[in-house]
């Protein structure tokens, strides 16, 4: 719920996380070629398989071309300026947070992510990601002891080859498009989760990320399996430090549920998004997607999304086993010249598979804020259902919201839904608040909490806090 | 209380109140009555701080402080209430939450500690009772869905939380049907009390026969034309504001 003295702070602050931390970096030549691809496999020690499927995703990436068929305008990114590995110089094995660098556990307390555990939130395992590594993760033996293996993709590739030579590119395969190509050849590191058939995960999972070079991408991975009768909640956040030019975030999250099987996945991305003449910022590609492989299994996605310059990313699911459910709520918030293009894909195979679009799209400032959704029901998919929502908001009349839904229904014992909705931050709305004695900041921040009700409350409770309060922060001045 | 004095004032560059001056003391009940297009709804919205009207002339005291220089939220603290003629609806804000944190500004403003929500829950039962209105209402979203006698009721019991000092009722009474008309009525009754004054505006008479007013204004194009007690309100119910106006206009010639 919304809390006036925290908002009211709040309001009052540019971008917080904007601060860099100064550590040294091992050395990486810029640029993307076999050698770069084969160098990272170098350092990371990898097997055979790993270092096959990288070069193979090269290869077919070196013939793609961006894609440029979304609602967003951006100069043409010169991948041969990027590096595409980053490290913070660290001993490659860490048994103990002793061994973590100072500035490193620093930079996560300055963030609000303690990771020494006595500190920590109760219930919350984090994998603390800087830059391309993975830095610590949290909880580890509680949760081995419930079976849960929750620890960061490169381990993973060392521990449970089998998992990711089964599971990785399962679902976001290395041909899928261009951004998920390039990631598959150079990610670096991720967050990976393995959940065993019965077992509930007795605390939520949480990876943080950060962008701290200035010259860097980020491209991590990160694999969710979940085996039958079982369940997971995760969540991710996201921030970056201000600089002058653009950074490249291109990630792959791909998810897998096996038979009445459940995972719920939620993000809070606050990447910097650039100031307010549209300088700096994170380009944020990410392809997002979960297949719900079992019979009566179960992928939420729930997004708050508040930052990047740049934002193009579509969450969807594959409802493959029957009588699966697919869910995407989404808040996306643009201010200044921020662009958004965002949506989901709800792809049902299975018969009796049911899946809902919740998407909140708010626009103020400049910005350009588009939903993207397809619904596909396929042949087979017999009496399935799709019910989707996307409601914009516009905040000021220099600002746009559109909205691009695709519907394919394949078979006639189907139903699908879609309703759309825009509206404008009415001054006879604020008036109305002002005059119950809710001051001009408060009143928006009110109505927009009102607006993105349905999303905020699929959110776990810390981050429903946090959600609210970086929309307070998003939309300061914006209105009036 | 309040003291207005040569007030004029425009919307969208059209001149709506041409001169008004009104004292309200603390304990009274005003009724401003005129034909549409009077100005009497331009005067609670100016009081209350509507950003679409201007002042380009005269004063407003509050309680020996400058009203115009205040925000409307400023106001609505310093205990300006207004019922709205057309309550807007805020999708997905609970009624409880939008009481909740308007009675908590007022109880900052008083360098009180704000109620918790089921702190709250205890103090709005007793003002539910008052209007006659069920618990659940609490839970709805801020009039999305409301009938429109329900957006009145709801408005009354926001003033009945709020407790202001004064209230601005802006045509409540309009929608009601009688039942309704006579509970909102008595609602209003009870709440004034010789701390707070009301003005009431309105179009009917009607509403007089339940609240009783120790003065009546009848306001014609932007001006007070007539000002005294109840039974002016009686009169103008027998004989209609073309009364009002041709006696005006008599006068306007007389004076010419």
């Amino acid at each position: 719920m919304s809390d006036t003295q925290t908002i009211e702070k709040l309001v009052k602050q540019p971008y917080k996380y904007g601060f860099k931390t100064n550590i040294e970096y091992e050395h990486f030549p810029k640029g993307l070629n076999e050698d770069i691809v084969n160098l990272i496999s170098d350092i990371k020690e990898e097997p055979a398989f790993v270092r096959e499927f990288r070069l193979k995703a090269y290869r077919h990436w070196a013939k793609m071309k961006d894609p440029l068929w979304a609602n967003i305008r951006y100069p043409r990114i010169n991948y041969d300026d990027i590096q595409f590995y980053s490290a913070p110089r660290l001993k490659p094995q860490l048994n103990s947070l002793d061994e973590v660098d100072p500035e490193i556990l620093d930079t996560y307390e300055k963030l609000g992510i303690p990771l020494s555990e006595q500190k920590m939130l109760a219930g919350v395992a984090v994998d603390a990601v800087f830059d391309s590594v993975s830095v610590a993760t949290t909880f580890k033996e509680k949760l081995a002891d419930a079976g849960v293996v929750f620890c960061s993709i490169s381990e993973a590739i060392k521990k449970y080859p089998d998992l990711i030579k089964e599971y990785m590119g399962s679902v976001v395969p290395y041909t899928d498009n261009f951004y998920a190509a390039m990631n598959s050849a150079v990610f670096s590191d991720g967050s990976f989760c393995y959940v065993p058939k019965g077992v509930v995960s007795p605390m939520e999972l949480s990876t943080y990320f950060r962008i701290n070079n200035e010259e860097s991408g980020q491209f991590e991975r990160t694999l969710i399996i979940a085996e039958e009768d079982s369940y997971v909640s995760y969540l991710e956040g996201c921030t970056a430090p201000m600089f002058s030019r653009n950074q490249l975030h291109a990630a792959v999250v791909e998810l897998v549920a096996l038979d009445r099987a459940q995972i719920k996945y939620s993000t809070v991305q606050n990447w910097y998004s650039g100031d307010e003449k549209g300088v700096g910022g994170i380009f944020n590609f990410v392809t997002k997607r979960g297949l719900c492989k079992g019979h009566h299994s179960k992928i939420s996605w729930t997004q708050v999304e508040t930052g990047s310059a740049i934002t193009w990313k579509y969450p969807s699911v594959i409802m493959k086993g029957d009588h699966s459910t697919g869910e995407f709520y989404s808040v996306a918030v643009t201010n200044d010249l921020m662009e958004a293009d965002t949506g989901t894909k709800m792809i049902h195979l299975g018969k009796n598979t049911n899946s809902t679009i919740i998407s909140k799209g708010i626009a103020a400032g400049k910005s350009q804020n588009s939903y993207r959704g397809l619904v596909r029901i396929g042949p087979k998919a017999e009496y399935s259902r799709n019910y989707s929502v996307c409601d914009s908001m516009l905040i000021g009349d220099r600002c746009g919201a559109h909205t691009f839904p695709y519907l394919e229904a394949k078979n006639n014992t189907s139903s699908v839904e879609h309703e759309a909705t825009t509206s404008k931050i009415g001054e006879d709305q604020i008036f109305y608040l002002q005059q119950r004695g809710l001051d001009e900041e408060n009143a928006v921040s009110l109505i927009i909490n009102g607006f993105c009700k349905e999303v905020f409350k699929e959110l776990p409770m810390e981050f429903a806090v946090e959600a609210v309060k970086l929309l307070g922060i998003k939309l300061e001045g914006s209105v009036g | 209380m309040l003291s207005i004095r040569n007030l004029h004032a425009e919307v969208e560059g059209v001149e709506i109140l041409k001169g008004i001056d009104l004292e309200i003391k603390a304990g009274e009940v005003h009724a401003i009555m005129g034909p549409n297009g009077s100005g009497k709804s331009t005067l609670a919205k100016v009081l209350a701080g509507h950003p679409s009207y201007e002042v380009t002339e005269g004063e407003i005291i509050y309680n020996g402080e400058d009203l115009l220089e205040m925000e409307p939220d400023e106001r609505a603290r310093r205990g300006v209430f207004m019922a709205f003629q057309y309550p807007v609806e805020i999708p997905g804000v609970s009624n409880s939450m939008l009481m909740r944190e308007a009675y908590n500004e007022v109880r900052k403003e008083h360098g009180l500690d704000p109620l918790d929500p089921l702190e709250f829950e205890d103090y709005v039962a007793d003002k539910l009772k008052l209007l006659d209105m069920d618990v659940r209402f609490m839970d709805r979203n801020v009039n999305a869905g409301f009938s429109g006698g329900e957006k009145k009721r709801n408005e009354i019991l926001q003033m009945a939380v709020l407790n202001p000092r004064l209230a601005l009722l802006d045509e409540t009474d309009s929608g009601l049907d009688i039942d309704a008309l006579r509970i909102v009525s008595e609602g209003i009754n009870k709440l004034a009390s010789g701390e707070n004054a009301v003005m009431l505006v309105t179009h009917y008479q009607r509403i007089l026969n339940y609240i009783t007013p120790d003065f009546v204004h009848v306001l014609v194009r932007g001006r007070i034309h007539r000002s005294g007690g109840k039974e002016l309100a009686l009169e103008l119910e027998e004989h209609g504001y073309d009364w009002i106006t041709a006696d005006t206009e008599v006068n306007g010639e007389a004076g010419s």
